[in-house]
């Protein structure tokens, strides 16, 4: 019998929602619950002082670029090749203190004050900028090649490799830089700030730089996947590596690429952060910790994910330190948690995830 | 011919092993004080944490980045509860707060489990070492529980003594613990919740097909091994009678892994092995200027070599000679239970 002939016909979304289990239905409201206070808070604190909110909004949408470069190459080098590479983190810290001992021989030392007006020259940005990406992006290659290639579908074994990697270069950046946290100078001929003509916010300029390169990188990362060869190849490669190669194209050249590509942002990633934020010893493990979440919240491999959990995660970053109440502002860091475990409660293999 | 193949082999477990029972027993007659603590001591605690991932991976294919996390909420929630500088400082009874620090930490990690027992494999050593980072943060942030300076002078149970001036009682309460741990675990290998773990691990989709609940098992896994973790915890703050966000880091949660890897993920053993090498390699290259005091690079290529050559581990290495060994003593051709003896049982 059809449910139309019925006489007390339900409408769609009733008969929709009475065919999710009890279970999973009450784990659904509890979310919603959650995400309408959540709203309702914060619309409350932004109607409560507009200023801040747009000046903590912008604060967590650059933070969500920032972490979108570093979790991008994350996710790219998982989604093609399976490896989850512990050592993105290190590449990023690497990254940092190489352009910064780079700058300091470019400007003769003491060019590098952390909020005060730059005199480093665009040369003097640019230049250590490429050098760290490229020195980074060869890094990882070297990696993939002598230690990751030959063990190729051992997932948890190639962790660890990348694991003891990180460890290795934790300790001998400690040895070789020093554990003190600095920032690079940005060039001289990007303003200071900008001013926004709303509610007379005058914001940083270099974090809405850091904003549109994260813009950039997600369009261009886009193009290469959807529209160039290579990309497709790598679509191709995701879904059924062994059939790619068994096509007669040359996937390990692929592999390497798509490696040297992933480590080149994790490189970029360093150097924005480095002078957004800092460069700092403990980078390594703030980062890696950073693209896990993002990829484990936007689902491995996954470049709308990645955007996503960027977004996510940087925006409750920001709200979290300035909008909980008064003496709880420590606390923040439960906010990122709460935010795992949401997304994990419903898709334990993330929003856009796909089973392997 | 294989009978006998099979007690040279056995004999190659037990005769070493009873040795390092007997020199473990006489510990404290046979080396100093310092070597006591600072190596023994803390390989036999960094052991017991080190065997709760050992359990999880090799029992139920759960790689858990998330144990040193977990040892840090039972001796943080300890540290709390007890007299000691910084911290709440409430001033429990030493027991009751190693009680209610176990209690704390097996709880979080049932809390833990359940989020994370329906992500397998690579997934879930993500999610894991995930909440690793954020428990640290957690207590680096919290300055109302610990901020960056930890809780100092912990207050100890009278059994304990002092253990830098009289470190013989911690050893032995380390050793004993180490020693039930072990006991237990192998224990639990053989009981029918042992058997449906490892089912869990081997076929996740057959063992629900059968019937069994499959989050719920692993959840419970993942709760036991946060229960031998919180052990490890407390000796932990016991032995450095301090506790502080840096003992709980990315860098500590790695130690352990190296420990366990390096021992051998497939052996309960491996995890003291591990532990072992850990400590006097620690020690060892503290006074070698040629690799200039840098213990986590020389830990680091050790580990790297350790994965890329042996994945059993050391204790991997270990079964392999004794392989060899057997053959050689009774004759020629492959003895029948090595095939068994691959899984843990």
């Amino acid at each position: 019998m059809s449910r139309g002939a019925t006489t007390t016909a339900k409408p769609a979304w009733l008969t929709r929602l009475s065919a999710v289990p009890p279970r999973k239905l009450a784990v659904r409201v509890l979310i919603g619950l959650v995400l309408a206070f959540v709203a309702v808070y914060v619309g409350y604190k932004a109607a409560d002082d507009p200023r801040t909110f747009v000046v903590v909004g912008l604060n967590g949408l650059t933070l969500a670029g920032l972490y979108f470069v570093v979790a991008s190459g994350f996710t790219l080098i998982f989604g093609l090749m399976r490896v989850v590479n512990m050592a993105h983190g290190s590449l990023y810290m690497l990254a940092g203190f190489f352009a910064l001992s780079l700058q300091k021989k470019l400007t003769g030392g003491e060019a590098t004050s952390a909020f005060g007006t730059s005199e480093a020259g665009l040369g003097d940005w640019i230049i250590p900028l490429v050098v760290a990406c490229l020195g980074v992006g060869l890094i990882g290659l070297v990696m993939q090649q002598a230690f990751l290639r030959w063990n190729q579908g051992q997932e948890l074994r190639q962790a660890l490799i990348t694991i003891a990697i990180s460890i290795i270069i934790a300790d001998q950046v400690l040895a070789n830089f020093g554990g003190v946290a600095e920032n690079l100078a940005a060039p001289d001929a990007f303003p200071e700030s900008v001013s926004l003509r709303l509610y007379d916010i005058s914001y940083p300029f270099f974090r809405i730089f850091v904003l549109l390169v994260a813009i950039a990188v997600g369009l261009a990362l886009w193009a290469m996947i959807k529209r160039t060869r290579f990309g497709m190849i790598v679509r191709a490669g995701v879904d059924d590596r062994q059939m790619v190669s068994a096509l007669g194209i040359n996937i390990q050249l692929v592999f390497a690429s798509a490696f040297l590509i992933g480590a080149f942002l994790a490189g970029l990633g360093g150097v924005l952060g480095g002078t957004m934020i800092s460069v700092n010893k403990g980078n390594d493990t703030t980062y890696l910790l950073f693209s896990l979440i993002v990829v484990i919240i936007g689902g491995m491999g996954s470049l709308a994910g990645a955007a996503i959990g960027a977004l996510a995660l940087g925006l409750v970053d920001a709200f979290g330190d300035v909008y909980l109440p008064a003496g709880y502002t420590n606390y923040s860091v439960l906010l990122i948690f709460a935010l795992l475990v949401l997304v994990l409660a419903v898709r334990p293999l993330g929003l856009f995830g796909r089973p392997a | 011919m294989t009978r006998s193949t099979h007690v040279v082999e056995r004999a190659l477990w037990w005769a070493p092993g009873m040795a390092i029972v007997v020199v473990l027993a006489a510990a404290p007659l046979l080396f100093t004080d310092f070597y006591l603590s600072a190596v023994l001591t803390k390989a036999l605690w960094l052991g017991v944490a080190a065997v709760s991932l050992t359990f999880l991976a090799g029992y139920v294919g759960m790689v858990s980045l998330g144990q040193v996390a977990l040892y840090g909420i039972a001796g943080f929630t300890m540290a709390n509860l007890v007299t000691a500088d910084g911290g709440s400082a409430i001033a429990w009874n030493p027991w009751l707060g190693t009680l209610a620090g176990i209690l704390v930490c097996t709880g979080a990690g049932l809390l833990f489990g359940a989020i994370a027992s329906r992500s397998y494999g690579i997934y879930f050593l993500m999610i894991t070492l995930a909440f690793g980072v954020i428990v640290y943060l957690f207590f680096a942030q919290v300055t109302q529980l610990s901020g960056f300076g930890g809780v100092n002078n912990v207050d100890r149970p009278d059994i304990v003594s002092n253990p830098v001036s009289d470190p013989a009682n911690l050893f032995y309460i380390a050793l004993g613990t180490a020693a039930a741990v072990y006991v237990l675990l192998r224990y639990l290998g053989r009981t029918p919740f042992g058997l449906a773990l490892q089912g869990v691990r081997d076929d996740p989709s057959r063992m629900r097909a059968l019937g069994f609940n499959v989050p719920l098992l692993r959840m419970l896994a993942f709760g036991l091994g946060a229960l031998v973790a919180a052990l490890a915890g407390i000796l932990s703050v016991w032995w450095n009678t301090r506790i502080s966000p840096g003992s709980i880091d990315l860098p500590r949660t790695l130690d352990v892994l190296i420990i366990a890897v390096i021992g051998g993920l497939y052996r309960l053993e491996g995890a003291w092995v591990g532990a072992i090498v850990f400590t006097v390699l620690d020690n060892w290259t503290r006074g070698i200027d040629i690799v200039g005091g840098r213990f986590n690079t020389v830990i680091g290529v050790v580990f790297l070599a350790i994965v890329l050559l042996s994945p059993g581990g050391l204790m991997g290495i270990w079964q392999s000679i004794t392989d060899f060994v057997g053959r050689r003593l009774a004759g020629t051709g492959p003895s029948p239970p090595e095939a068994e003896r691959a899984h843990p049982s």
